[in-house]
C-alpha cells in the first residue's frame, strides 16, 4: 500500500464533465472570494472576529452562511435529479447514468438534512436563543465554537467527496448490506460515515451547551415555564438530540467497524443483520425530524403572536404539545420498514403511536389560529411564509397519518407519495420555517431590515415551486412510481415528472429572488436600518437589545415578570432605561482552539476515507495536543469596561430616542 | 394575496384529482387483487377521516388571517391567550380522530398482515422469491420449476411468497395486486396476494440497491384459467416455451444466476426472462441457510466440536417450503434456530 492509502490520481473524476465544471466554477468562486478579502484586507478581521469568535451571534450567523451555501448545493442536486427524470421518460438513458445518479440522490439528502436544515437551525437558536432568555452567552462558549467548526468540517467532507474519489451510492439511510464493504467497497459510504460522525458530534456538543444554558443561566424571574416559545421549542430539541444523536454516532462507529475491521454487526454473513442497522439509524433518525421541525414551530408561534400584536395562544399547552411530540417521537422509529415483516400486533402499535402525534400536533396549529383571533395581524414576510406553512404542513400532516396506517403503507412505501410527504413537512414545515425567521431576526443580526418586495417574490416562487414539485409526486406514487429510479418507461408518469422539474424551476426563481433580496437590501441598507432594536414592536427579550446586539447582549441582565418579557417592560415603561453606571462584564476570548481541533479532526476523517493510517494518526494526534492546550490555557476571558459600557449604551439610547 | 393563495391551491387540488382520476391505470388506485383493493378502501376512508379536520383548518387559517389583518376593525385583544373551553376542544376533537383511526389501524393491520394466508376455496401455490442482483428469481418448490424475471400464477387461486434476498435488500411488489415486502439475506419474509383477474401486472423492486435496480422489473402474470397455468408449467419441463431455458436449477446454476456485475461505471441492462425445467429439492432454503453457515467460521468457535453442517442438516426443508412458519417470531425464524443451535454446540 503506497504512502497515500487509496488515494491516487485515479479518484480525480477526470472524465465527468459535469463535476470538471463544477469543480472550475467552485474554484474561480473562491479565488474571487480570496481576492476580495484581501483587496478590502478583510483577512484579518474574518479570522479575528468570525473564525475565532465565540460569540453566539456571529456564530449563528457562521451557521446560517454554512446552511446557504450547501442549500445551493443541495438544491443543484434536487434539480439534477428531476432533470434527469423528465429526460429519461419512455426508456430513456438522460444525462446521469447510475453511477453518477445515486451519489447524486444520496448527498441531496444528507446534505439537505444534515448539512441544510441543521445548521440553519442551530444558526437561528445561537443567535436568538440566549438573547431570548436574557443571557450574555451560552453556557460554554469555546464549545459553541468547537462544535461550529465540527459540523463545518463534516460538510468540507461531504464536499471534497465531488471532486476526490465520489460520494456514497446507497441513498442517505445507507442501509447496509447495500452500504456494507461487499456491497460498496468504494471511498463513498466512508465520505458518508465520516462527515455524519465528526458533524454528528458537532451537534451533540451543541445540545449539551443549550440545554446547560437554558437550566441555568436563565434571566431572573423567568421560570422555565415563562421561557418564550421558540426557547421551548429549541429545547425540546436539545433534548431530543442529546438523546438521539448519540444512537447515530454508536450506529455508525458500528458500520465503521464492519467496513475497516471485518465485523459483522450488519453484514450479512457471519451472524450479523442489517435489520439491527434499520432499527437504530431511525431511532436516531425519526427523533431527527422533529428536532428539525420543532424549532421551526416556536418560530411560527414567535412570529404570530409578534405580527397579530397579540399573546401567543395557549403558551402552557405550546410547551405541553411540543413535549408530548418529543417524547412520542421515539416510540414510532417502526414505521419507517412496516414492511420489514414485523407482526401485525407490532406494526399497528407503531402505527398507533405515530397517529398519536397528530394530536399535540393538530393543537398547535388551532393555538396559531387563535393567536391570529381578535389580533391585529400585519401580513409581513415572515407572516406569509407561516401561512403558507399552516396551509401546506396540514396537507403534509394529513399524508404522513395515512402513511401510519400500515395497510396503507403496504402499497406507499418507498413510493414516491413518500417522497412527497417528507418535502411536504420537511419543506412546508421545517424550511418555511427557518425562512420566516430568518426574515423575522435579519434586522436583530444586521441592523437592517430585508426587502420587503423580493421576500414576498421569494415567498410566493417558493410556495407554488413547491405545490408544483411535489403535488405531481403524490400522484406518481398512486400511480406506482417507487423512490430512487434513474429512469422509466411508463408513459403514463411523464406528464407529472415534467410539471414537477417545471415545479424545481420555480422555486429556483424563489432563491434567485432570495439572493437578490440579499443584495438589494445590502445595497440600500441606509433606507432600512433598525436604529431601534425593536422593529416588529415584539415581545421577548432579543428585542430589548440594539441591532446588531453588544457583544455582551445585555448591559444589564433585566429582570423578567412576565411570558411576554419586552412587552412586559415596555408597558411599564422599564424599556431603554439610561443608568447612571454600569458594572464590568465577564465575557470570554476569541480562540482558535475551535478551528484547530475540528481542523485535526477533519483531516483525520480525510485520511481514514483513503486508509492513509499515519496521516490519520496524527490528525488524531494534533486534535489532542490543541485539545490539551485549550484545557491547560488559563487567559481566556476579559472584562469589558464600564466606560466602554456607557458610551456603547448611550449611543445606542441615543439612537433608539431618535427612532 | 390570500385570495391567490386560495385560487393556487384549488387549483393544484383539482390537479391532483384529475391526477387521481388518470390514475385509474395501473397504479396502487387501480388494484386487481382482494388485497389492494381492500388496501385502496383503507387509503380512501382514512383521507376521507382525516379531511374532516384538515379543510376546516385551512379554511380557518385563510378566514382568520383574512378577517384579522391589520387595517380591519375588528376586536382587538391583545391580552387574550387562554379559553379552557377553546384548549378542550382543540384538543378533543383530533383525540377523537385519532381513536377512531386508532381502531380502523388496528383492525385493518390485522386483517391486512402480509403473512396471514388468504381465505380461499382453492389451495394456494407457493413461490419462493429470491432478489439478486438485480433481478427476481422465482422457484415454485411444489411444482419443480424456476423463472427468472416473470412470475405466473393463476387468476383467483391465493399465492403464498416465502421472499428472501442473495444480497442486497429489496422490497418485492407488485403495485396493483397490493401489499411489499422486503426481501433479505439469510431470512425469509412472507406474502399472500390473490389476482381477482387475469392479466398482466408490472411487478419491482420498491428498496434500493445498487446500479441495476432501476431494471429490476419483473411481469407478473395472472393466467385466466387454473388449466392455461398447468399448461404453461408442463411447457417449461417440456422448454417449449420460446424462452432461454437453463434446464436444472441447482446451486451450481443458482451461483451462475446469481452473478452481476459490479462495476458501477457499466450499464446494467436488464436481465432477460429465463427458465429452469427442473429444480433441485430445497435450493431456496439451502441458499438462506448458507449464510448462516458461515458462524462455522467465526474465529471464536475454531477447536471446538462445532461444524458448520450440522446445521445445515439440522434444518428441516420440509418445515421451510410449506410456509406456515409460526408468525410470532417474524421472519429469522431460520437464523434463530440456527444460532441456538451454535452456542449448544460452542457450550460444550
Amino acid at each position: 500500500m503506497s504512502i497515500l492509502g487509496k488515494l491516487s490520481l485515479d479518484a480525480i473524476p477526470l472524465h465527468e464533465p459535469i463535476l470538471i465544471a463544477t469543480f472550475c466554477g467552485v474554484a474561480l468562486g473562491g479565488l474571487i472570494l480570496a481576492f476580495l478579502l484581501i483587496k478590502y484586507n478583510l483577512l484579518g478581521t474574518l479570522w479575528k472576529n468570525w473564525i475565532t469568535s465565540v460569540d453566539h451571534k456571529r456564530l449563528g450567523v457562521m451557521y446560517i452562511v454554512l446552511a446557504l451555501v450547501m442549500l445551493l448545493r443541495g438544491f443543484a442536486d434536487a434539480v439534477m435529479m428531476r432533470l434527469q427524470l423528465a429526460l429519461s421518460t419512455n426508456g430513456g438513458d438522460g444525462y446521469l447514468p447510475p453511477h453518477h445518479y445515486d451519489q447524486v440522490f444520496t448527498a441531496h439528502g444528507v446534505i439537505m438534512i444534515i448539512f441544510m436544515a441543521m445548521p440553519f437551525m442551530i444558526g437561528l437558536m445561537n443567535i436568538v436563543l440566549p438573547l431570548q432568555i436574557g443571557a450574555r452567552d451560552v453556557a460554554f462558549p469555546f464549545l459553541n465554537n468547537l462544535s461550529f467548526w465540527l459540523t463545518a468540517g463534516g460538510a468540507i467532507l461531504v464536499n471534497i467527496s465531488l471532486f476526490v474519489g465520489e460520494f456514497a451510492k446507497t441513498g442517505w439511510v445507507a442501509y447496509p448490506p447495500l452500504a456494507g464493504l461487499e456491497f460498496s467497497p468504494d471511498v463513498g459510504v466512508d465520505y458518508y460515515i465520516w462527515a455524519l460522525q465528526i458533524s454528528g458530534i458537532g451537534t451533540t456538543l451543541t445540545a449539551v451547551n443549550f440545554l446547560a444554558t437554558v437550566f441555568k443561566m436563565r434571566a431572573p424571574g423567568m421560570k422555565l415555564m415563562d421561557m418564550p416559545i421558540f426557547t421551548w421549542t429549541c429545547t425540546w430539541a436539545n433534548i431530543l438530540i442529546a438523546a438521539s444523536f448519540p444512537i447515530l454516532t454508536v450506529t455508525l462507529a458500528l458500520l465503521t467497524l464492519d467496513r475497516y475491521l471485518d465485523f459483522h454487526f450488519f453484514t450479512n454473513d457471519g451472524g450479523g443483520n442489517s435489520m439491527m442497522y434499520i432499527n437504530l439509524f431511525w431511532a436516531w433518525g425519526h427523533p431527527e425530524v422533529y428536532i428539525l421541525v420543532l424549532p421551526a414551530f416556536g418560530i411560527f408561534s414567535e412570529v404570530v403572536s409578534t405580527f397579530t400584536g397579540k399573546r401567543l395562544f395557549g403558551h402552557k399547552s405550546m410547551i405541553w404539545a411540543s413535549g408530548a411530540i418529543s417524547i412520542l417521537g421515539f416510540i414510532v422509529w417502526l414505521h419507517h420498514f412496516f414492511t420489514m415483516g414485523s407482526s401485525a400486533n407490532v406494526n399497528a402499535f407503531f402505527g398507533m403511536a405515530t397517529m398519536v402525534i397528530a394530536v399535540p400536533t393538530g393543537v398547535k396549529l388551532f393555538n396559531w389560529l387563535f393567536t391570529m383571533y381578535r389580533g391585529r395581524l400585519r401580513v409581513t414576510v415572515p407572516v406569509l411564509w407561516t401561512l403558507g406553512f399552516m396551509v401546506t404542513f396540514t396537507i403534509g400532516g394529513m399524508t404522513g397519518v395515512l402513511l401510519a396506517v400500515p395497510g396503507a403503507d403496504y402499497v406507499l412505501h418507498n413510493s414516491l407519495f413518500l417522497i412527497a410527504h417528507f418535502h411536504n413537512t420537511i419543506i412546508g414545515g421545517a424550511v418555511f420555517g427557518y425562512l420566516a425567521g430568518f426574515v423575522f431576526w435579519f434586522p436583530k443580526v444586521m441592523g437592517f431590515k430585508l426587502n420587503e418586495k423580493l421576500g414576498k417574490a421569494a415567498f410566493w416562487c417558493w410556495l407554488v415551486g413547491f405545490f408544483l414539485a411535489f403535488m405531481p409526486l403524490y400522484v406518481l406514487g398512486f400511480l406506482g412510481m417507487t423512490r430512487r429510479l434513474n429512469h422509466t418507461d411508463n408513459p403514463d408518469w411523464n406528464i407529472w415528472l415534467y410539471i414537477a422539474l417545471v415545479g424545481a424551476f420555480v422555486i429556483m426563481a424563489g432563491i434567485i429572488s432570495q439572493l437578490l433580496q440579499l443584495y438589494v437590501s445590502f445595497r440600500d441598507r441606509k433606507d432600512n436600518l433598525d436604529t431601534t432594536g425593536d422593529p416588529w414592536n415584539a415581545h421577548t427579550l432579543e428585542w430589548a437589545t440594539s441591532s446588531p446586539p453588544q457583544s455582551y447582549n445585555f448591559a444589564v441582565i433585566p429582570t423578567v415578570s412576565d411570558i411576554d418579557a419586552f412587552t412586559d417592560m415596555k408597558e411599564k415603561g422599564e424599556a431603554y432605561v439610561r443608568k447612571d453606571s454600569y458594572a464590568p462584564i465577564h465575557m470570554p476570548k476569541n480562540t482558535a482552539s475551535g478551528i484547530l481541533i475540528s481542523g485535526c479532526v477533519t483531516v483525520m476523517g480525510f485520511a481514514l476515507i483513503w486508509h492513509i493510517w499515519w496521516l490519520a494518526a496524527l490528525g488524531l494526534f494534533g486534535s489532542f495536543v490543541f485539545l490539551v492546550i485549550r484545557a491547560y490555557t488559563k487567559d481566556v476571558d476579559y472584562y469589558v469596561q464600564p466606560d466602554e459600557i456607557a458610551r456603547t449604551e448611550n449611543a445606542y439610547l441615543d439612537s433608539v430616542a431618535k427612532g | 394575496m390570500i385570495l391567490l393563495l386560495t385560487r393556487i391551491l384549488s387549483k393544484v387540488a383539482l390537479a391532483l384529482m384529475v391526477g387521481l382520476l388518470a390514475g385509474c391505470q395501473g397504479g396502487v388506485l387501480d388494484p386487481k387483487g382482494q388485497v389492494g383493493i381492500e388496501e385502496k378502501q383503507l387509503i380512501i376512508v382514512a383521507t376521507l377521516l382525516m379531511l374532516l379536520v384538515v379543510i376546516p383548518v385551512i379554511f380557518m387559517t385563510l378566514y382568520f388571517a383574512w378577517k384579522y389583518r391589520e387595517g380591519r376593525d375588528e376586536i382587538y385583544e391583545p391580552k387574550w391567550s387562554h379559553s379552557t373551553k377553546i384548549e378542550t376542544i382543540v384538543w378533543i376533537i383530533p383525540i377523537i380522530i385519532v381513536i377512531i383511526l386508532g381502531v380502523i389501524t388496528w383492525k385493518s393491520t390485522h386483517a391486512l398482515d402480509p403473512y396471514k394466508p388468504l381465505k380461499s376455496d382453492k389451495d394456494h401455490i407457493n413461490v419462493q422469491v429470491v432478489s439478486m442482483n438485480w433481478k427476481w428469481l422465482f422457484i415454485y418448490p411444489d411444482l419443480g420449476i424456476a423463472s427468472v424475471n416473470e412470475l405466473r400464477f393463476p387468476a383467483n387461486v391465493p399465492v403464498a411468497f416465502q421472499i428472501s434476498s442473495e444480497g442486497t435488500m429489496n422490497s418485492f411488489f407488485i403495485p396493483q395486486l397490493g401489499s411489499q415486502i422486503y426481501s433479505m439475506a439469510g431470512m425469509v419474509t412472507k406474502l399472500h396476494l390473490i389476482a381477482n383477474e387475469p392479466g398482466t401486472f408490472k411487478g419491482i423492486s420498491a428498496n434500493y440497491s445498487g446500479p441495476g435496480f432501476t431494471n429490476m422489473k419483473f411481469d407478473a402474470i395472472a393466467m385466466e384459467t387454473e388449466a392455461d397455468f398447468d399448461a404453461w408449467v408442463e411447457g417449461v419441463k417440456a422448454g417449449s416455451h420460446n424462452v432461454i431455458n437453463n434446464g436444472v436449477l441447482n446451486q451450481v446454476s443458482y451461483d451462475k444466476l446469481a452473478e452481476y456485475d459490479a462495476d458501477p461505471h457499466h450499464k446494467h441492462v436488464a436481465t432477460p426472462v429465463q427458465y429452469y425445467n427442473s429444480i433441485e429439492p430445497g435450493i431456496f432454503t439451502d441458499n438462506v441457510m448458507k449464510f448462516m453457515k458461515d458462524h462455522g467460521q467465526v474465529e471464536l468457535l475454531k477447536g471446538t466440536s462445532f461444524e458448520p453442517k450440522m446445521i445445515h442438516d439440522g434444518s428441516n426443508h420440509g418445515e421451510m417450503n410449506h410456509g406456515e412458519m409460526n408468525h410470532g417470531e417474524m421472519n429469522h425464524e431460520a437464523s434463530e434456530h440456527s444460532s441456538h443451535e451454535m452456542h449448544m454446540e460452542a457450550d460444550k
